[in-house]
């Protein structure tokens, strides 16, 4: 298998993988790359954490998506068994025509269904649904210190807790049993509404996030002045009474590493203004199908590639609630002055389920992601400016977004890292998580 | 349609890669491998892809006693098949073939003899159905002995003779067979090697591959495609300069 990297590309450290097909094969990896002296491991799903909280200590990962057999499946219920390396992809093309779908999904279906317990990952319907983990019951999991252990909500709630958004520190997950969503069809009846600024989109989050299960914007980063906080707002339900057909993903890709970077200030400012631009009505209705209502970019694989040999690094934050409106507007504006920043920005607004993970990353606020070509020191100066306006305003950065926080702040925003480090398997160990705790 | 399938080394990644696009499309399946624990754990997860039925037969491939009573159970379970896959194997140590004598000749039965084995059990079955596919996996490496692995390239290249000769003698009777050799894969067999990129993909890939070379009753399928024309060359290089070069 050849090296992997993250899905930012950034920082460049190759992962050699080990894959394990089976359950019963992980005992003996987890000894064979202890036996290499190298320092502890880490599972490694399908990379699609931007940082590096998805590279291990000793840049030795177990790749766990050759484990992916389901386990058992109810179709009355909707409660699903499968092994952590199926991914969402997988899932839903077996569930779906069953008429269950997830119930909550991250922006790309090529995840894992242990990268996404591990990043207790969230999606557009956060408000209604709150994070993955609300719906998972189950899980068993390696552990090199205790072998197969299992916890759940009432089963070690401690462990559960600490592994839900654990960032794959307490062990290596085996299996995951979680609840599907009953769906009438696989489309999305869908609203964009075109927006000019960012108090008309507080205003449509408000508005829409009652009646809607799925909401989330896209703004344009690089507008500044009377355009400053232009964008779309995308709203949805599940479509009733329709078709229950997976949708094949496409087989386009980004074929090679570029040498150099598609994305710079000319193509950026092309793409976003032709976006904001791109409907003609202020409100458009229409119903389209679930890959390209929720994962428009996985219609290009291995899109990161166009950031070429540098790569890049995502930028995600969630501001609480009372701060939310003001100190967005200044993040905005701080990005825009920098003239960094690239394509769209999303923001999102989180609600307020909480999530039993120690370390989940939403908080009840807004959430805005924005990506970033990697330039050292341009983007180091920006983030500390970012970084010092999230911290003042008692948010928080996503740690599958990161490859920058810094230690002080890290424990600041997540004072339960302890309880999880005090869970860790003493032999996995996350380049991310040695960077934030020592 | 409702096809039945066997497999013999089902827990083979290629083979359960296979497996799954049958199950799919709500075959029903009879699956054949060593290892109990693995064996039911594909058997549950084809069942909820969509198969109609899975049985299971737990069996060596080298106990050659143990085959015809399993072809007895599977005829019984199911009793036509439309397809047959030997997808078993293992890669030896090389190095440990050149100097232990009995290894060698047991690896040679596990990737030869076993095959063979099967598949004449296999022909005893369909010959009499009148129909059906038998495919066999065996690999690019049967088609020139190479230093680095010579030995499981001599098994593979007695399974493609022996092939062939069953193909024309099963031809008169409608039964067809395929032979299958892929190039890299990456699968437990060869995760510890250190593949070539570009030159290597999935189960999955190749799954795809052999399930369209069925449906087309191709007689050889080489997986990915540009392996053909990689053995063309490889088999046309004059021995002369061949014994001189690394590969
Ligand atoms: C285009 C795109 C859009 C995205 N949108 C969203 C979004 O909307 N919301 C969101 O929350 N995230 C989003 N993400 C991030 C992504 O969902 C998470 O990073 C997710 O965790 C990746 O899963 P993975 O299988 O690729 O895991 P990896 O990235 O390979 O690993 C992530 C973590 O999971 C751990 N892990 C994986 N498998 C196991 C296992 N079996 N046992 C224990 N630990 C394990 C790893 O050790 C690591 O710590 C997005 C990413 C991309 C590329
Ligand atoms: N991967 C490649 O690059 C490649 C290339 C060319 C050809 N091939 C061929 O493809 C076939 C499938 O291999 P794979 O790549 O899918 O590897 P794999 O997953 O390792 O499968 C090999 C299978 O053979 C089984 N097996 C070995 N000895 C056996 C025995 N004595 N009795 C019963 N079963 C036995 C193993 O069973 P256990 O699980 O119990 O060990 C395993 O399921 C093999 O014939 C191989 O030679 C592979």
């Amino acid at each position: 298998m050849a090296n992997l990297l993250s899905w930012g590309r950034y920082p460049r450290q190759p992962q050699q993988p080990h894959a394990v097909n089976w359950s019963e094969d992980v005992p003996a990896t987890l000894s064979a790359i202890a036996a290499l002296k190298q320092g502890a491991t880490l599972a490694f799903g399908c990379g699609r954490s931007y940082g590096d909280s998805c590279l291990a200590e000793s840049n030795h990962v177990l790749a766990t998506s050759g484990m992916n057999r389901l386990l058992a499946a109810d179709w009355e219920t909707g409660i699903i068994t499968a092994e952590a390396g199926l991914t969402l992809s997988e899932l839903t093309r077996i569930a779906l025509p069953h008429g269950w779908f997830l119930s909550v999904t991250p922006g790309t279906q090529f995840v894992t269904l242990g990268g996404a317990v591990a990043n207790d990952v969230h999606g557009k319907n956060h408000h209604v649904m709150g994070t993955f983990g609300c719906h998972v019951s189950h899980l068993t999991m390696i552990r090199s210190d205790e072998g197969l252990v299992e916890c759940s909500p009432v089963q070690r709630p401690e462990l559960f807790a600490a592994t839900v958004g654990g960032l794959g520190l307490t062990g290596i997950i085996l299996t995951v049993t979680l609840q599907l969503r009953r769906v009438e069809s696989n489309e999305i009846d869908q609203r964009s509404i075109r927006f000019d600024n960012l108090d008309e989109f507080f205003a449509l989050s408000k508005s829409h996030d009652v009646a809607h299960e799925y909401t989330v914007a896209w703004v344009d980063c690089l507008a500044k002045g009377k355009n400053a906080g232009r964008g779309h707002f995308i709203c949805g339900n599940h479509a009733p009474n329709g078709q229950l057909k997976p949708i094949a993903p496409t087989g386009l890709a980004v074929p090679v590493d570029l040498p150099f970077s598609l994305v710079n200030p000319l193509s950026l400012g092309l793409f976003n203004t032709f976006y904001y631009h791109r409907q003609l009505h202020k409100d458009v209705a229409s119903r389209v199908n679930y890959s390209s209502f929720f994962y428009p970019l996985d219609g290009l694989r291995q899109w990161n590639r166009i950031y070429g040999q540098a790569g890049f690094q995502q930028y995600q934050c969630v501001i609480p609630e009372q701060h939310g409106a003001d100190v967005i507007r200044d993040i905005m504006n701080t990005i825009a002055n920098s003239g960094s920043g690239s394509f769209l920005a999303v923001l999102k607004q989180c609600g307020k389920i909480p999530s039993i993970g120690l370390l989940s990353f939403p908080l009840h606020g807004v959430s805005l992601a924005l990506d970033f070509p990697q330039r050292d020191a341009l983007n180091i100066r920006l983030f500390n400016k970012l970084d010092a306006l999230v911290h003042e305003a008692g948010g928080r950065l996503y740690p599958a977004k990161d490859a920058h926080i810094s230690s002080i702040h890290f424990k600041q925003a997540y004072p339960d890292w302890s309880k999880v480090e005090a869970l860790r398997d003493p032999q996995l160990q996350s380049q991310f998580w040695k960077r934030v705790t020592q | 349609m409702k096809q039945n399938i066997i497999i013999i080394g089902a827990t083979s990644a290629i083979a359960e890669a296979v497996a799954r696009r049958y199950a799919e499309s709500g075959a029903q399946l009879f699956l054949v491998a060593r290892n109990n624990d693995k064996l039911q754990l594909i058997a549950n997860d084809l069942k909820i892809r969509g198969a109609s039925a899975v049985q299971t037969w737990v069996m060596d491939a080298n106990d050659n006693e143990a085959i015809l009573p399993m072809l007895d159970a599977a005829w019984n379970a199911f009793n036509s098949y439309d397809v047959a896959l030997i997808a078993h194997g293992t890669l030896p140590d090389q190095a440990r073939t050149e100097t232990d004598m009995i290894y060698a000749l047991d690896q040679f039965c596990t990737n030869g003899d076993s095959v063979i084995a099967c598949l004449t059990g296999l022909a005893m079955r369909f010959e009499p159905q009148g129909k059906g596919v038998i495919a066999v996996i065996s690999s690019v490496a049967g088609d020139r002995g190479r230093a680095s692995n010579a030995l499981y390239g001599a098994a593979k290249a007695a399974i493609n003779t022996y092939a062939s000769g069953l193909r024309v003698r099963l031809f008169k009777s409608g039964v067809h067979v395929l032979l299958i050799k892929p190039g890299f894969v990456a699968t437990p067999m060869t995760a510890k090697l250190d593949l070539p990129a570009r030159l290597t993909v999935t189960a999955d890939k190749v799954a795809t591959d052999i399930q369209k070379a069925i449906n087309k009753r191709k007689n050889v399928l080489y997986t990915p495609w540009f392996w053909q024309w990689i053995m063309l060359i490889i088999r046309t290089i004059p021995e002369f300069l061949f014994k001189k070069m690394k590969l």
